[in-house]
């Protein structure tokens, strides 16, 4: 039951690092991909958009680590070993793109050295979160094994199959497109950048929808694990909701309502990873490893659940405060 | 994992300190109204985003390298130390969100809120510090366990959390920030003062920095005192080996540089003070102090470079002591800010040796432990991955932090150098 909970925890965690850090990986893209007389201003929306959430935003992913290692050290353990290659590649990424984005804006503003972390960034914003998704595939793909408590499988296993790539594109289009609707109410007030984004976020959502059943397919051979959690009774349900949210935001998105696009974006993007989650639960890394097999003794997952109840109650409201600030109150 | 420590906890420091500075600046700008504080404060808080955010990516990076390089480690330390690491996660969740709104927000927050968060920031850096050295504490003096075949069983992560070297270490760590920070920027800012005596934002900032620093030193020493004596208690090999004392007995001497040689066991060329280290540990020349003679040699760690390290970062220590009282005599003598020209060089000389004795330090307690990963428990080699081709990760991630200090220096310098047009 501790185990359920505290793994329920790590996929929220997830799923907030996706919404948050994710779009921000995705204004990275949009940045790079700027282009056309407005491309200094779309460039400018996404600079004040990311400027002041982007470190909160990040914290997420180390929430999910702290949370991993504490509560299943065993999983984190043969985790870090199998994909150490492709962590590390995600590591570089998340050091460049993060010094790179304030080196941008503290350093001088001329047009060359601005160009040169610009670039920088944004291959960073593409490289991060591909080897993310490629990581969460890897960990799908049932194709880490363990024998007696070690990694067997050596360190390439898993995370260079197609099923794998597949999912860190399906990562980036997802980002892209979380950005681009998030960008389309930030540049409220500017109709021509509004419409950029709006655009994009079609776009975006055109991509994502032939890769979702790219993934879909790879899965039967490349996460047979998942493909099973896919096919169950509830799968239908998951499914049927994601594609609800995924036509009510692109139809949101036609119609410019786009307040209600972004709640309809978030909800398609949360139900996506929650259907990850659900299909992938109980196992961290499939198939030797489950949240029950790796998990801490009771008193560790006891006392991490008080500890996070806490930290909840200081970190929630000031996180409200901190969107409050910088996306609600828009209007100066 | 050993270089983006060393990188990471310069900026983990800066982040400890910077914001207290920053926000003692503003605090005094909204009690006398008088701009030139309020514009330091921002200005400091230019330096605090830049740093910070590579704080930021670099503590990410050492979250996953935990387990990238030390997977064993982590698979059995976890659970008793993934606590206080979930709490440093909080703390620094609260960081990040306070800095955000205390750097974007100078127009869309009240001022005395806007105050409020600076603390906040300043707060939490402070909180974050404390809960991760909690966390190192622990591999120094595991508790909270009963070890049954090679196995952590019965844990208890509360007393884990509270080891014994839990309290030295982080009092040290925490004041070792201000000392470091405070010394750093007063002088950066002597440095400027030397060109132009009259600045008033050159003085005013130098001023707060040197307090910082001045009043951090003396408290660090009698820390440094406390921390020395739990270590001989707790570690008494890292005692031994950051005195080069080879041989138990009282009236041990205090050994102060030398060549360690741990063939013939003693320490050439050093300066020897008689019954120094009897006094310091117990208070009595009497007081027997364990050499290495009583540890097997497998588990020594590396005599010599813990030794050094540890004598550069008394000296370190000492220096800035120094300057410290120099500060109050002037201050004492003139009721003015100290801006001697002597004393504004030796600020500048003085400006690194905090970092230097926080890196140093660092070695001193991370390769006196060695070699043992937990002390007593596991030993480093056992807990290592067996991922190979290590080297060129430890290569990549070398070159990276490089450039990257480059980078920074070179931005700050910006930051310093458009201050001085400006003014």
């Amino acid at each position: 039951m501790l185990e359920t909970i505290v793994s329920a925890v790590m996929l929220v965690s997830l799923i907030f690092y996706a919404l948050m850090g994710g779009a921000d990986f995705g204004g990275g893209m949009w940045d790079m991909l700027a282009f056309g007389k407005r491309a200094e201003k779309q460039r400018h929306t996404i600079a004040e958009a990311i400027g002041p959430i982007w470190e909160a935003n990040h914290v997420w992913l180390i929430l999910v680590v702290v949370l991993f290692f504490t509560a299943f050290p065993k999983g984190f353990s043969a985790m870090m070993i199998s994909l150490h290659i492709p962590l590390t590649a995600m590591l570089i990424g998340i050091v460049f793109r993060g010094s790179t984005f304030v080196f941008r804006k503290y350093d001088s503003q001329s047009d060359s050295v601005q160009k040169r972390w610009s670039t920088i960034f944004g291959v960073s914003s593409f490289w991060t979160p591909f080897f993310q998704g490629l990581i969460l595939g890897a960990l799908t793909s049932g194709q880490i094994r363990l024998s007696e408590g070690r990694v067997s499988t050596g360190f390439f296993a898993g995370w260079l199959s197609p099923f794998a790539v597949t999912c860190g594109f399906f990562a980036l289009a997802l980002f892209a497109f979380l950005a681009a609707v998030y960008l389309t109410v930030d540049a409220r007030g500017d109709i021509e950048i509004q419409n950029d984004f709006r655009w994009r976020s079609l776009w975006a959502q055109a991509a994502l929808v032939p890769l979702a059943v790219v993934v879909f397919f790879t899965s039967k051979e490349g996460a047979p694990l998942m493909f099973r959690g896919l096919t169950t009774w509830w799968a239908p349900l998951l499914l049927g909701w994601t594609s609800i949210c995924a036509l009510a935001a692109t139809v949101f998105l036609v119609l410019k309502k786009f307040s209600l696009a972004r709640i309809a974006a978030v909800a398609q993007v949360t139900f996506i990873l929650l259907g990850w989650g659900v299909a992938q639960f109980p196992h961290l890394v499939a198939p030797d490893i489950t949240v029950y097999n790796s998990a801490a003794p009771s008193i560790t997952l006891e006392l991490l659940l008080i500890f996070l109840a806490a930290g909840a109650v200081v970190l929630l409201p000031s996180l409200a405060y901190l969107f409050y600030l910088f996306k609600a109150k828009k209007q100066r | 994992m050993a270089v983006s420590l060393a990188f990471h906890i310069i900026f983990a420091v800066v982040g400890m300190g910077m914001p207290a500075l920053m926000a003692i600046s503003e605090g005094l700008y909204l009690r006398t109204g008088n701009p030139v504080y309020l514009d330091l404060s921002k200005r400091w808080a230019r330096g605090t985003a830049i740093l910070f955010a590579v704080g930021a990516v670099s503590g990410t990076v050492l979250s996953f390298e935990l387990g990238l390089l030390w997977p064993t480690f982590m698979e059995h330390a976890g659970p008793l130390i993934g606590l206080p690491f979930s709490l440093e996660g909080f703390a620094f969740f609260t960081e990040a969100i306070f800095l955000g709104v205390y750097l974007y927000g100078w127009d869309r927050v009240p001022p005395f809120l806007h105050w409020v968060s600076g603390v906040i920031v300043a707060a939490s850096g402070i909180f974050s510090g404390i809960f991760v050295v909690m966390a190192n504490a622990w591999m120094n003096a595991p508790v909270g366990f009963e070890l049954i075949n090679g196995k952590m069983t019965h844990i208890d992560p509360i007393r884990a959390m509270l080891s014994p070297a839990a309290f030295h270490q982080t009092l040290h760590m925490t004041l070792a920030a201000y000392v470091a920070t405070g010394f750093l920027v007063a002088g950066i800012h002597a440095f400027f003062l030397l060109r132009d005596r009259q600045n008033m934002f050159h003085r005013k900032a130098f001023g707060i920095a040197l307090l910082i620093g001045s009043i951090a030193i003396p408290l660090q020493l009698i820390s440094g005192d406390i921390s020395a004596r739990m270590v001989g208690k707790l570690q008494p090999a890292k005692l031994a080996a950051m005195e080069a004392h080879y041989h138990t007995g009282s009236r041990a001497p205090l050994v102060v540089g030398g060549w360690p040689d741990d063939e013939k066991m003693e320490t050439r060329f050093g300066l020897e003070i008689p019954s120094g280290l009897s006094l310091l540990i117990g208070h009595s020349p009497d007081t027997v102090v364990a050499g290495l003679d009583q540890i097997p040699r497998e588990n020594w760690p590396n005599v010599r470079l813990v030794h050094w390290s540890f004598d550069i970062m008394v000296g370190c220590g000492m220096a800035m002591m120094l300057m410290a009282i120099w500060a109050g005599w002037i201050r004492w003598r003139t009721g003015a800010l100290p801006d001697y020209v002597w004393f504004l060089r030796g600020m500048v000389v003085a400006a690194p040796l905090g970092f230097i004795a926080i890196e140093t330090g660092w070695m001193v307690t991370e390769l006196g432990r060695q070699p043992w990963i937990i002390y007593g428990v596991m030993k480093t080699r056992d807990a290592v991955t067996p991922m190979p081709g290590l080297g060129v990760t430890f290569a990549v991630f070398t070159a990276i932090y490089l450039v990257l200090s480059v980078v920074l220096v070179f931005l700050l310098r910006r930051q310093f150098v458009q201050t001085r047009e400006d003014h």
